[in-house]
């Protein structure tokens, strides 16, 4: 059974990871600007990421039947210096007609400062201008919840459609406040640490599969490109049927990520 | 009526019984569960652990108040052990300390 997985940092993984999702089923993929591990040091290095984003990944998923896209943005861990995020963020539009990018993401925040809020808010503001689908990034562990609230109530303010933006790396003390709010929500699989399989699953069983995604979110640190597949496993391991399986891990990306016309999982 | 409380009403529950729950999932939560033992047995016996042996640090605090959670004989123990380790202040900080998280709020 085909799948998509809607969030994983190829340009960290190697070329058998492609393989090996495509042989697990995968036929597209999106993938969000991130933080590298480090950071950099000029908009140039900006630019050549970008460029690796909208060229070369695409062709290296492509080798294996796989459509790649792409979000771009300053992510939030690297927003603290807002002057040197916002001369990146001028060099975004460049990017932004290139065939496989889908929006703007993954943006939000990470330590809920308030420089990381302004730089929220200038990438809500592109975002609305140029009529792009939003990909939101949430804070990790105590970080979570207050993040949550105020990147929810930073796109309410600047006038952003809920049914426009995905709220990633949703948990069991978010994914109720995010749904409610009208936006849709992925749960991002983690090995170890956060979110994983087995508790996506339960997320599942207790709110529905309205407006969720699921993702691996694969990249340099400890992750794993196949988690989608194995919450696939996990569901019909508990006897979830088939329909079920296929409407979060095809379904509802499709549907969400199809608001976008350059978005395409296959060839119907 | 609100989308949370149409989720509510329309989710799906485990189709499992408890019983297959517990063939596939007991050995791996039982290994964890030793696990969170032999750890706070070693923070017991932390270099500078106090007379009670309680360690001191506000993380190892914030478990010992989660363990109380999980057995508090009411539902929806996962949420309330999150919003348990979670910030509740509301106001951006002035500047980000650091890139990382700690896993529970940090005192005052
Ligand atoms: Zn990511």
């Amino acid at each position: 059974m085909k799948y998509i997985d809607p969030h994983i940092h190829m340009v960290s993984r190697t070329t058998d990871d492609y393989e090996r999702m495509a042989m697990a089923g995968c036929v597209a993929i999106t993938e969000p600007a991130f933080w590298a591990g480090f950071d950099r040091s000029s908009p140039q290095g900006f630019y050549d990421y970008y460029k690796q984003l909208t060229d070369t990944e695409p062709k290296r998923a492509a080798q294996y039947g796989i459509r790649h896209h792409c979000w771009l943005c300053v992510n939030p861990k690297e927003a603290e210096d807002a002057g040197f995020a916002k001369e990146v963020m001028s060099i975004i539009p460049d990017f932004m007609d290139c065939p496989n990018v889908l929006g703007i993401g993954e943006i939000g925040l990470n330590k809920n400062s308030r420089n990381e809020l302004m730089i929220l808010e200038a990438h809500l503001e592109l975002a609305l201008s140029t009529n792009q689908l939003v990909l939101v990034h949430t804070p990790h562990l105590e970080d979570k919840l207050k993040g949550t609230r105020l990147i929810m109530d930073a796109i309410f303010n600047a006038g952003l459609q809920p049914d426009r933006v995905l709220i990633d790396h949703v948990e069991e003390h978010t994914v109720s406040e995010v749904l409610d709010r009208g936006f849709w929500a992925g749960m991002t699989l983690y090995p170890d640490s956060k979110c994983t399989p087995q508790r996506a699953v339960d997320i599942l069983e207790t709110y529905g599969t309205e407006r969720l995604w699921m993702n691996s979110a694969g990249d340099w640190g400890p992750s794993d490109p196949l988690s989608v597949p194995k919450a696939r496993i996990e569901m019909r391991r508990r006897g979830h049927s088939e329909d079920m399986v296929r409407k979060v891990t095809w379904d509802n990306p499709k549907t969400f990520l199809s608001r976008s016309p350059r978005f395409r999982a296959d060839d119907d | 009526m609100t989308l949370e409380s149409k989720f509510m009403t329309e989710r799906n529950s485990c189709p499992m019984t408890a019983a297959e729950i517990a063939d596939a999932y007991f050995m791996e939560h039982r290994a964890k569960l030793i696990d969170l033992a032999a750890f706070l047995d070693r923070v017991d016996r932390a270099s500078d652990a106090d007379d009670e042996g309680l360690g001191v640090d506000f993380r190892i605090t914030a478990l010992h108040e989660c363990l109380k959670i999980l057995n508090d004989g009411k539902n929806d123990r996962t949420r309330r052990v999150l919003e348990h380790l979670s910030d509740h202040s509301s106001e951006p900080l002035q500047t980000a300390p650091m890139k990382g998280a700690l896993g529970a709020p940090a005192p005052e």
